[in-house]
């Protein structure tokens, strides 16, 4: 920009003045006396906000639509006969299905990943909110990794399941314990091996929680138990972790919310098209809810005449993950508030 | 105004004599009636009624938490970004009702600008941080704004030190330097009034300097009002001196007086530090 | 005591303090052990699906009808190892079988070599990196074309128009779901008030509780129809469909990673804004939005990955049909659907099997890729916004 410095004996002008020459839009800029009427220039205002708006309400409009109709439509065919039993005779018969067998199902491998998912995932988050250099390569592998993890296709996971957990480890653990010419008892598809696909896939979603409340947690409160000579471990422990226990239990209640929902990671590892029984041991397998909505829409040989315990099931399924989604959801935001308030 | 006589406060608007002969400085530009401020059910400001002078430098003064950063804020309506934020009584600026039906805040806004604590220049280059508004106000023309842009840098004593890196980040200036850019930036849209909510605390005592210089420089030519914790930047800078504390306003006159001969006790024992 | 002091500077930037306590160690060195796992998985992800494709990698499977045979006679001849791999057994099949069942199986393979289809393609191998992304011109076509028909007689493994359906079902949700998703992030994070704002965010949310499955069946049952009435098109489930209700899934990525970004430009931005007579939306436009582009970018890449990696939601809407067209009325098949349909009636360890997992393995490295891109973008917009905050 070539150098255009007014003459430094310049005259004195004022900023109204100024604002004319320079032809700065303000209201009746002439009217000397203030006034703040408005102008056109708010209009393109009101015009986006009202656009981004209406995006936002048609967001909310479809899933309004969604769930209107599968309440709507599932409602009527949710009676406790057929929540309380089971598929003996027929699955595609709208008077005798029944699925008590896939929500135990369900609810067995949620309740099984749970198991490996929530102390993994929150000594992850201990280590990266407490122990951790949060500019260090490592904490920044890690959390790339988390990331990573988060956006593995549910499909892959159920090809690592297959290829991991059921071929290489239920594999070994085949040759180990059993003699060569048996049926393979750990080499197949198994709800353990379902649980354990879903936990490697659900850890992104503790970590993430756990940290966010950890974080969450003032920093004075460690140094306060610091100062008054507990080790680091300690204070994790008594200081930390029962502050923390609200997001962890958000995480636990995600991580499953996500899980039970998922099919494609079980297709491969563990859901069972129809069993006669109940799974009873690790290596057996299992009916699954969801899979089971998936075998309802797709393969009934007759979709009108079994809509009706279609809608009813997936409305089933939907309870289920809302229930715990919107749980999760009131803690977070009561644990928000509360970090607004301590900060 | 004695020592036990500042009820009368909350019903009188305080205009303190001039202490200057200049009949143009003399009119009231910002005038508070009864400004009661409510966070929710906490009050932070009391039957605030002053009257602030055209072309002058005013300091507010007082404790953290006395309630003058919020003052300063009802002028601009920045409070209305607040949540459950009430407020009652009046401010008129130019005699307008700021809180009126018809007043767009935006228009307000326009002509009363603000520096604010914390340097906060936008993330852009130094030259569009200071054209953002200008255009947003319909310049267009090149020429026009490199005018505008450069005779800002120049009233905010920066032109010298950034006039070959116009076009790089304002993010790479010192604190100070970018003090003075976002005081440039208000001042680039030439408003009538300035407010000023410590723009020197972050800063060191020599960027302190510069900025104390610009702001007397700027008086001729806007009307400051200035929130300050340092009681030796209120007396070098201001003409007139604000005192509060928990919310009201204690006592209010010409910074000379003040500084020199306090009516009330307690501004006394604030200026001279025996206070807090 | 000296000694003590020298290691009281941890390992692997664990800190720990002055005085020495071999649990507290313990505990450490145990709590940074498991906080690698998750570097751990993804490692083993990649590695073990990429282990089931690599004889396809590398060009060790051969799908050929045409291959050389050995008479039954002549197995005394052949070492145990030969014979096994002659057979396709595993050495466990193998120990399970006398002699007898040996010598019928080189009969059948003798038999089915007899039986293989005389015309030129039969002697080809499908599997070769060629045959999986080059057009090829087979019997009974006019010209060179994209096939997939792994259950064919001759096996047909053209990955092209699985990775044009994946394209085609991810643009169309793409283009549905980014501006839908970025205008409500706009929205809900700079221009709602804050008592509209506390219900929105988790309301939109909830979109991302739907299961992916529940998605596919309402696309399946009741947009295809609806959406059939409307447009008038000819096949129910399309890439239309399919890429519509795969927006569905892509909404609540986009929109909470943008939002995000939008919500951590610092205030003093807007304020700034604000104070210099800008309304909020031209504070949201022209300051916030450009300073958490970076943000938005990546929220858009990674709705790129979900859209990409999501299996149900195209398993059961897309209509299957593998189809290279550029019509998106036309029935699609993506690569997620197809190994979700397929894997199970494949056999296990055979060329089909493998190719799947490739599949498997070129999806897991999109996504990898995407996401990596995004971590950094994301990475270094945090530390823009920080330091200067």
């Amino acid at each position: 920009m070539p150098p255009k410095s007014p003459p430094p004996e310049a005259p004195f002008e004022s900023a109204l003045q100024r604002r004319r020459r320079w032809k700065l839009l303000i209201a009746k800029q002439d009217a000397v006396p203030w006034t703040f009427q408005s102008t056109t220039l708010g209009l393109d205002s009101k015009f986006f906000t009202g656009l981004t708006g209406f995006a936002t309400f048609l967001i909310l409009a479809l899933l309004a639509v969604i769930l209107g109709n599968i309440i709507f439509n599932g409602l009527p065919g949710l009676t406790w006969r057929f929540i309380t039993s089971g598929t003996e005779k027929d699955m595609f018969d709208v008077n005798k299905a029944g699925i008590l067998p896939m929500i135990l199902g369900t609810a067995a491998r949620v309740i099984l990943m749970t198991i490996f998912v929530i102390p993994i995932g929150v000594i992850t988050a201990i280590y990266l909110t407490e122990y951790a250099h949060s500019t260090s390569l490592y904490t920044r592998v890690i959390r790339g990794a988390v990331n990573n993890l988060a956006g593995v296709p549910s499909i892959v996971f159920g090809l690592f399941g297959l290829g991991f957990f059921i071929n290489y480890v239920g594999g070994s653990m085949d040759a180990l314990f059993n003699p060569v010419n048996a049926e393979p008892v750990w080499g197949k598809p198994a709800i353990l091996w379902a649980s354990l696909t879903l936990a490697v896939m659900t850890l992104p979603v503790v970590i993430v929680a756990t940290e966010e409340s950890l974080r969450a947690i003032p920093p004075g409160l460690r140094e306060a138990s610091l100062a008054l000579g507990a080790t680091k471990l300690e204070t994790i422990l008594r200081i930390v972790l029962p502050q923390a226990l609200p997001g962890i239990l958000t995480g636990g209640i995600l991580s499953v919310s996500r899980a039970a929902g998922e099919v494609a990671p079980i297709l491969f590892t563990g859901a069972a098209y129809y069993m006669a029984t109940l799974p009873t041991h690790l290596y057996d397998q299992f009916m699954d809810l969801s899979y089971h909505v998936f075998i309802l829409s797709t393969q009934s040989p007759n979709i009108e005449k079994t809509r009706p315990i279609l809608y009813a099931t997936v409305l089933a399924l939907l309870m289920l993950t809302f229930a715990l989604n919107i749980v999760a959801i009131l803690i977070r935001a009561r644990m928000r508030k509360r970090m607004r308030t301590l900060h | 105004m004695s020592d036990t006589g500042f009820a009368n406060l909350k019903f009188k608007t305080i205009v303190p004599e001039p202490p200057v002969e200049d009949p143009t400085k003399n009119t009231s530009l910002i005038v508070t009636e009864n400004l009661r401020l409510f966070y929710g059910a906490s009050q932070a400001l009391k039957n605030i009624s002053m009257s602030i002078r055209e072309r002058m430098v005013t300091a507010f003064i007082g404790p953290s938490g006395c309630g003058k950063s919020t003052l300063l804020r009802c002028f601009n309506r920045m409070n209305d970004l607040i949540d459950h934020v009430r407020i009652e009584g009046g401010v008129k600026i130019g005699g307008q009702n700021i809180h009126g039906h018809d007043v767009d805040v935006i228009e307000l806004r326009k002509r009363v600008g603000m520096v604010f604590q914390k340097s906060n220049p936008f993330p852009k280059s130094i030259y569009e941080n200071i054209a953002y508004a200008l255009r947003l106000h319909g310049m267009k023309e090149k020429a026009d704004l490199d005018e505008a842009v450069e005779h800002s840098l120049r009233n905010a004593a920066l032109w010298d030190e950034v006039k070959d890196r116009l076009h790089s980040s304002a993010l790479g200036l010192s604190g100070g330097q970018q003090q003075r850019l976002c005081i440039a930036r208000a001042i680039a849209i030439q408003p009538e009034i300035i407010l000023m909510d410590e723009p020197a605390s972050a800063l060191d005592p020599l960027a302190t300097g510069r900025v104390e210089d610009l702001i007397l420089d700027l008086k001729k030519d806007f009307t400051i009002v200035i929130v300050t914790h340092n009681m030796q930047q209120a007396a070098r800078i201001s003409d007139y001196t604000a005192f509060f504390y928990i919310g009201e306003l204690i006592e209010y006159d010409t910074t000379n007086k003040i500084f020199t001969n306090p009516a009330n006790k307690q501004t006394e024992d604030y200026v001279t530090g025996r206070f807090g | 005591m000296a000694k003590q002091d020298k290691r009281s500077v941890g390992w692997m930037g664990l800190k720990r303090g002055h005085r020495a306590r071999p649990l507290e160690w313990i505990v450490e060195k145990f709590i940074f052990m498991v906080s690698l796992s998750a570097i751990v998985m993804v490692f083993l992800i990649f590695l073990f699906v990429a282990r089931e494709a690599l004889p396809v990698a590398l060009g060790q499977t051969n799908s050929s009808l045409v291959k050389k045979t050995i008479a039954p006679d002549q197995m005394e001849k052949l070492s145990r190892t030969e014979l096994m791999e002659y057979l396709e057994l595993t050495p466990k099949q193998f120990a399970q079988m006398d002699k007898e069942t040996l010598k019928d199986l080189m009969l059948v393979k003798v038999e089915a070599a007899a039986e293989a289809p005389n015309d030129k393609d039969a002697p080809l191998n499908t599997t070769t990196w060629s045959m999986l992304f080059k057009p090829h011109q087979w019997t009974g076509y006019d010209q060179p074309e994209y096939i997939w028909q792994p259950i064919s007689q001759i096996h047909k493994y053209n990955l092209v128009p699985l990775i044009i359906g994946s394209l085609k079902t991810t643009l169309i949700a793409l283009l549905f779901a980014v501006p839908l998703a970025l205008a409500a992030a706009i929205y809900v994070s700079q221009l709602a008030d804050p008592k509209t704002k506390e219900w929105l965010k988790p309301a939109i949310e909830l979109l991302a509780g739907i299961p992916s499955v529940v998605l596919g069946f309402f696309a399946l049952l009741v947009m295809a129809s609806v959406m059939q009435a409307v447009f008038g098109y000819q096949s129910r489930l399309n890439a239309f469909v399919a890429g519509i209700a795969l927006a569905l899934a892509v909404i609540p990525v986009v929109f909470s990673i943008a939002e995000d970004a939008l919500t951590s430009v610092p205030r003093s931005f807007t304020q700034a804004a604000l104070a210099l007579g800008s309304s909020k939306w031209q504070a949201a436009w022209k300051i916030v939005l450009p300073a958490a582009i970076p943000g938005v970018f990546a929220a858009v890449v990674l709705g790129f990955g979900r859209a990409i990696g999501e299996t149900m939601v195209v398993l059961m809407a897309s209509g299957n049909a593998s189809i290279v067209s550029g019509s998106l009325f036309d029935s699609t098949r993506s690569m997620t659907a197809t190994i979700a349909a397929e894997l199970a009636e494949t056999v296990f360890g055979g060329h089909h099997y493998r190719i799947l997992f490739l599949i498997g393995a070129l999806l897991f490295i999109v996504t990898f890729l995407s996401n990596m891109v995004a971590d950094i973008v994301i990475h270094r917009l945090k530390a823009k916004l920080e330091g200067k905050a």
